[in-house]
């Protein structure tokens, strides 16, 4: 348990030092070029593998199961433009469906 | 607000999901101080598999390195004390970032501030309601709970892998993590992605 309070902490803090810095500390001067292009990046790269593992991680492995159904439905949903609601909550009713029928 | 009602569902799972690892109050607590789904979820996703407070931190931070980025966009347009344009920069999110971007560079403070208030309320409310629920439901699986989370991500991804460096990021990334999950503690996969974007910013756009 000490872990969560530790992490939630930790989370918080870090969050608000990350929200503030700029308009506090550099008071609107850019960082360098190269930085801001990696800091630009980085969500892209973090929200894939996020996307990868809680769709195919179980701990240590990788593991093909109805949760794949479910995204590959919101994948194709929001492609065609649905709303992200729409997306979403069908991409639970297609694991919850498949997980009835299987 | 393409996200508004999405980010009430959202914090219903989170608080569902979270329950099981992190008790009934925390996951509130969180929600109210940390108020970022992507650090949650991803911090969740860690500590869940059995890895550290170490690796829950550093994956959250890292999904989070993007408020510094839209923090230095935003600091121009950020007028006043210093206590007033942190309490403006402190009510950043994703979507009302995005929502107040006037499009030549400069930000409206107070309609972000406005857009992110009723996400704020939701998200603390939804999560309250997931935590209260969540044993009532039993297993959260039946109800595909735990394809929500990923699905919330590749919502985000399509607002956010937009054009070349991004898709390329966004791909190497989840190649990393496809490659790495078989090798490493839970965690430790994610943060390895980060590598992804050192590489795609050398790319030219």
């Amino acid at each position: 348990m000490t872990a969560v309070w530790v992490t939630i902490g930790s989370l918080a803090v870090a969050t608000a030092a990350l929200k503030l810095a700029g308009p506090l500390l550099l008071g609107g001067r850019p960082l360098a070029s190269g930085a801001m292009s990696v800091i630009e990046l980085l969500a892209s790269a973090l929200l894939a593998a996020l996307v990868v593992v809680e769709t195919f991680g179980k701990g240590w492995a990788l593991t093909l199961d109805a949760r794949a159904l479910g995204v590959a439905f919101a994948a194709i949903a929001l492609a065609k433009r649905a709303p992200v609601i729409v997306a979403v909550l069908g991409a639970a009713a297609v694991a919850a469906l498949a997980r009835a029928i299987f | 607000m393409p996200f508004g009602i999405a980010v009430f569902a959202i914090a219903i799972s989170f608080g569902v999901l979270a329950r099981p690892t992190m008790g009934a109050v925390a996951p509130i607590v969180m929600s109210v101080v940390v108020f970022s789904g992507a650090a949650q979820f991803g911090a969740l996703a860690v500590l869940a598999a059995g890895g550290g407070a170490g690796a829950a931190i550093a994956a959250g931070v890292l999904l989070n390195a993007r408020y510094l980025a839209m923090g230095l966009a935003l600091a121009p347009s950020l007028l006043g004390r210093p206590t007033s344009r942190g309490a403006f920069a402190m009510t950043t999110v994703d979507a009302s970032w995005a929502a107040a971007s006037i499009g030549d560079g400069s930000f409206d403070p107070w309609y972000m501030v406005g857009v992110s208030l009723p996400q704020y309320v939701g998200w603390v409310l939804g999560t309250g309601i997931g935590v209260l629920i969540g044993p009532a439901l039993g297993d959260p699986r039946a109800f595909g709970l735990d394809a929500l989370f990923p699905a919330f991500f590749v919502a985000l991804l399509f607002e956010e892998a937009r054009g070349r460096r991004r898709l390329a990021a966004a791909g190497g990334g989840a190649g990393i993590a496809l490659a790495l999950t078989p090798l490493l503690p839970p965690g430790l996969p994610i943060l390895a992605a980060a590598a992804a974007a050192f590489a795609a910013s050398r790319r030219r756009s």
